[in-house]
């Protein structure tokens, strides 16, 4: 009872050290989804718009990476950032950075396999009419991607909230350090375990009124993109 | 060289030994048939006799397994003097308005031009009021037009037209009839395929039968129905069923 009380006043009061958790935790789940979909949107509309010898092999693995173990891929990034791995030479393990790199590869699949859906449903159903009027390839994926953008928001808004949530990758390649890779998910998983009860359960209740929000902004695109588009 | 294509007609489309064969199945068999400029073209058949896959053929958007067809006598002519409306047009996620823009810069307008091509050509498809809706949320005769004035967007010298009147109620069905008489006029070769035979009568100039896959006959609307040459064409016409 009581360290819900004060869990509710350091939440209302915005004390500073909560507020920087929740700050790293948006910039680094946001910068994953940034970067995510750089990558995850253009493969996912070259893999609905192209056939090939093994696309449905692509189509099955991507859509199992959406499961991807947070902890598994922390710990591939771990070897590939650790001072004898491949890329530890940019000396990055332990940053924000390091953070960023494995949230993206957690989120990317998922981005892209509801892009592919997406934007292959869309292809199928705009096909006929495009080649009536004549249109050419680039055209005809920035017009997929266009039409189905309101579908496209709501995939980068669930690799976004995968990302906030998750907390076994942040764990092992940012090392929970104080004050610099402390995350929302990585400090409730501390503080819970030292007893500080407070902090978790207000770090808890922060994060899940973010996931509400996440959801209720993906449901009102998805009702504006409906009364706007049909 | 470039220029050159806009002066140079698609007419007659003429088809040479067309076969159509999709999973082993013959859809267009050995067809041989030329659609010259002019009144319109109505393409009558039982379902399933090809119609739809003849429009494809005709506007491009298939190649045929066996023959050619050619434009102006001229084969492999990118469909950009012509433009196709389906049985169940798709609308973009978009306005009405914004789906006429749409097929207006696909087709190569300058921007400048929208704006007043836009509104006479939905003015001429009678949808001006409805310009800002959602194209998706109109009703079916609605969005025929729509598709109308996009095809028309391109400003095409053939319009292909595959049952556009199929699903309508007899007043959108007047609409679109009325518009199609319209698009004629103007001298735009109107190609279009119906079940329905006062449909056919009303707006065709020449009447095209196809029966699994090959043209039955050929014949200027009058002699189609006054004096059908062949026993196929007079049982159709009687409205018996084609096997």
């Amino acid at each position: 009872m009581t360290s819900d009380v004060s869990a509710l006043q350091l939440v209302l009061t915005a004390d500073p050290a909560l507020m920087a958790i929740v700050r790293l935790s948006l910039i680094v789940s946001l910068s994953a989804v940034i970067l995510a979909t750089l990558f995850a949107v253009p493969f996912g509309a070259l893999i609905a718009l192209t056939r090939f010898r093994g696309r449905e092999i692509v189509v099955v693995v991507l859509n199992a990476l959406m499961g991807l173990p947070p902890v598994v891929v922390g710990l591939a990034v771990y070897l590939l950032l650790s001072r004898s791995g491949p890329l530890g030479t940019f000396g990055i393990l332990f940053t924000p950075q390091a953070m960023v790199i494995a949230q993206t590869i957690l989120i990317a699949p998922i981005i892209a396999a509801l892009a592919r859906q997406t934007i292959e449903d869309l292809s199928a159903e705009y096909r006929d009419e495009l080649a009536g009027m004549n249109v050419g390839p680039l055209k005809r994926v920035a017009t997929l991607i266009w039409d189905g953008r309101f579908s496209l928001l709501t995939a980068l808004l669930a690799g976004f909230g995968r990302a906030a949530a998750e907390v076994g990758a942040v764990m092992i390649v940012g090392g929970n350090i104080d004050g610099f890779t402390r995350t929302m998910t990585t400090a409730i998983a501390l503080e819970t375990s030292k007893g500080d009860l407070p902090l978790a359960i207000g770090l808890g209740m922060v994060l899940i009124a973010i996931v509400i929000i996440i959801n209720a902004l993906a449901w009102t695109m998805r009702r504006a993109g409906e009364r706007y588009a049909g | 060289m470039m220029r050159m294509r806009a002066f140079h007609s698609d007419l007659p489309v003429v088809f040479e030994n067309v076969s159509v064969v999709a999973r082993s199945v013959t859809i267009l068999e050995n067809l041989n048939l030329s659609l010259d400029a002019g009144s319109p073209s109505v393409l009558v058949g039982p379902n399933g006799s090809g119609k739809t896959t003849f429009l494809r053929i005709a506007m491009g958007m298939i190649a045929p397994a066996r023959g050619r067809v050619t434009y102006g006598g001229r084969a492999g002519v990118t469909p950009v003097r012509r433009a196709i409306v389906f049985q169940h047009p798709v609308m973009l996620r978009r306005t009405v308005l914004a789906n006429i823009r749409y097929a207006l810069a696909s087709a190569g307008v300058p921007r400048a031009e929208w704006k007043t091509r836009a509104e006479s050509l939905l003015d001429l498809v009678g949808v001006a009021s409805l310009a800002d809706r959602p194209a998706r949320r109109l009703s079916g005769g609605e969005q025929q037009r729509v598709a109308l004035a996009r095809a028309l967007a391109r400003d095409p010298e053939i319009l292909f037209l595959d049952e556009p009147t199929a699903s309508l109620d007899p007043a959108a069905t007047k609409a679109i009839e009325d518009i199609i008489g319209a698009v004629s006029a103007r001298g735009i070769k109107v190609v279009m395929s119906t079940h329905d035979l006062g449909e056919a009568r009303r707006i065709g100039g020449e009447i095209v039968l196809l029966h699994r896959g090959r043209v039955m006959e050929k014949a200027d609307t009058k002699s189609f129905f006054d004096a059908p040459r062949t026993a196929e064409a007079r049982r159709f016409i009687q409205g018996e069923i084609l096997l």
